[in-house]
């Protein structure tokens, strides 16, 4: 397998990462290398092997649906770029 | 001082021979010192170190000190600390001042009563294994300055080789503590998965990631331990488990172990000499009563491939979180919203970090899914089921933890893949979610070797207990680098 420059490209903008037509190029390459190393995969038959996504085999805890955290909005809207009456502001997305 | 056990300093400090501040004071002399050349700390703060300090010789003083408190310790710079600049090595973070503690974080200091001496340079978000990636710049071996000290814990390797503190934490998502304890001759132990809490540990691969302690010696690191473990509710996937003293096996007697040797950990692919060393610790091993049997990880080779899929997607989700608008780097001039998501993450991470990303966001695309996430996840499967066979035939797995000594710095940065093979006796244990440890076993060219250990789920006191043993019958982990005295 071998990636293209638009696929790149394409794979860039999915990750929403600007990326200039130079960048592109040195990124091709060393993701056709990575990918080289990845396709070892393809010659191992899995067929009938349980896809592990975890390393315990446990079910996801649940608990009581009652409010277990403090209200620290104003600490946590200190570290953000840009808030105004506790919002988040972020260019006009609707016109 | 500089050179004392943790042990040690706990018993200096019960008999008011020295106080928390002045021990505290010493290690950040050295800091200052020795910082500028090894760039091993991105944040040092010693005026809240210093008040740290001052609350432990209270506690002390009062009586309700615990083993640990009053030491002072590094953290790696990727568990968030309130009131501490908490980068993950990355521009994007460069100016983040945590809000809040990581569960780590907590247990250590407010608990345990440990004084923080910083946080530690690392890879950026931890995408690394020669601490080059950092956007603080890399950080140099201190067995020699001209070298890499491995990564991506490798400000905390740095900093506890050349004795900037007496111990730090580190974290391993595919050797992240146990390549960099290898290149700088420390001890380091990566728990089994689920038993440190991940909260507020900045996730990288949320399925491999584990927090664990890097020091000086196995009883170190076990005592270290003791404070970072346990059940966290604010973790979805930490195990609920009675409590353990993880020291309370050191001592025991080896005779009867039974020590898996991995064929594929034998082979090629070792430098001539690390595989030496390695060979002259299991000797060692066998005059202390061990026996050894040869086992096999008939899979392990597919580890780095499967790793640099499921790492990456895994990846490429937690770092979404990144886009410019709660916390973190947003670009000073974009367009519209889409605009300012591409410019904030294009120069806000490094290129590393892209290409990973990248890489996740293409495996788990539409048509590319099943081909490359799900056949990764069944080969993890089939690497885990290897270590289940063979933990039927021994106790405990050992081989070589790296494949080579710190190399230069710049070697490797080149090349991607160069990189990535230096975790190839690593990344299967982090695949498996079994605990793994690096312990110093001798020199190659004047450089560090380390021995790994990889033991059976939960079996991190046997882990510690034989790396103990090992290390009272041997003094390379007593070993420091000349030139950072």
């Amino acid at each position: 397998m071998s990636l293209t420059l638009e696929q790149v490209q394409r794979i860039a903008h999915l990750a929403r990462i600007e990326i200039s037509e130079t960048e592109a190029r040195t990124t091709q390459s060393h993701l056709n290398g990575i990918f080289q190393l990845i396709e070892q995969m393809q010659a191992v038959d899995t067929t009938g092997v349980e896809p592990m996504a975890h390393a315990q085999d446990l079910s996801q805890r649940l608990r009581d649906d009652v409010v277990t955290e403090e209200d620290r909005r104003a600490a946590y809207q200190a570290v953000a770029p840009e808030t105004e009456a506790g919002l988040y502001l972020v260019p006009k997305v609707i016109e | 001082m500089i050179d004392a056990s943790l042990k040690q300093l706990s018993q200096a400090l019960a008999a008011k021979q020295i106080s928390s501040v002045e021990l505290t004071q010493l290690f950040l002399d050295r800091i200052e010192r020795l910082n500028p050349t090894l760039n091993a700390f991105v944040t040092v703060d010693p005026e809240i170190s210093l008040k740290m300090a001052a609350a432990a010789d209270a506690r002390i003083a009062a009586g309700t000190a615990g083993a640990l408190t009053g030491i002072p310790i590094a953290q790696k710079d990727i568990f968030c600390a309130e009131g501490w600049r908490t980068t993950c090595g990355s521009k994007m973070l460069a100016n983040f001042v945590s809000p809040y503690d990581a569960t780590v974080i907590h247990k250590m200091h407010a608990e345990a009563g440990l004084v923080s001496l910083g946080k530690t340079n690392m890879d950026e978000f931890a995408m690394g294994s020669s601490n080059e990636t950092s956007f603080f710049g890399p950080v140099r071996n201190p067995w020699d300055t001209g070298r890499v000290p491995g990564g991506s814990s490798g400000g905390s390797a740095a900093a506890v080789a050349a004795r900037l503190a007496p111990a730090a934490t580190g974290t391993d998502t595919g050797g992240s503590i146990r390549q960099p304890a290898a290149l700088c001759n420390l001890t380091g132990l990566k728990p089994t998965y689920g038993v440190v809490s991940r909260y507020g540990m900045i996730a990288f691969a949320s399925s491999l990631d584990q927090g664990g302690p890097m020091a000086a010696s196995a009883e170190d690191c076990a005592l270290l331990l003791n404070t970072m473990a346990g059940f966290d509710e604010r973790d979805s996937t930490s195990l609920d488990r009675p409590r353990e003293d993880y020291a309370r096996d050191l001592e025991k007697p080896l005779a009867g172990l039974k020590i898996g040797l991995p064929k594929e950990f034998f082979g090629e692919g070792c430098d001539a000499e690390v595989m030496a060393a390695v060979r002259a610790a299991i000797a060692e091993y066998e005059k202390l009563g061990a026996t050894t049997v040869e086992v096999s990880l008939p899979n392990s080779h597919l580890s780095v491939p499967a790793y640099y899929v499921i790492a990456p997607a895994e990846a490429s989700s937690n770092l979404s979180r990144f886009d410019g608008v709660r916390y973190g780097y947003r670009a000073p001039d974009y367009g519209n919203l889409d605009d300012m998501y591409m410019k904030t993450r294009a120069q806000g991470f490094g290129a590393e970090v892209k290409r990973r990303i990248m890489i996740g966001a293409y495996v788990l695309s539409h048509g590319y899914y099943d081909a490359y996430y799900l056949q990764a996840q069944r080969i993890r499967r089939l690497i885990a089921n290897d270590f289940v066979e063979a933990f039927k035939q021994c106790d405990v797995i050992m081989g070589p933890t790296s494949p080579s000594t710190a190399f230069k710095l710049g070697e490797k940065a080149a090349d991607p893949v160069q990189m990535y093979l230096s975790d190839i006796y690593t990344i299967a244990v982090n695949l498996a979610g079994l605990p793994g440890m690096s312990v110093p076993c001798g020199f190659a060219g004047g450089l560090p070797v380390g021995l790994q250990l990889i033991g059976n789920y939960f079996a991190e006191a046997q882990l510690l207990n034989v790396a103990h043993r090992y290390q009272q019958a041997t003094d390379w982990h007593r070993r420091r680098p000349e030139g950072v005295a």
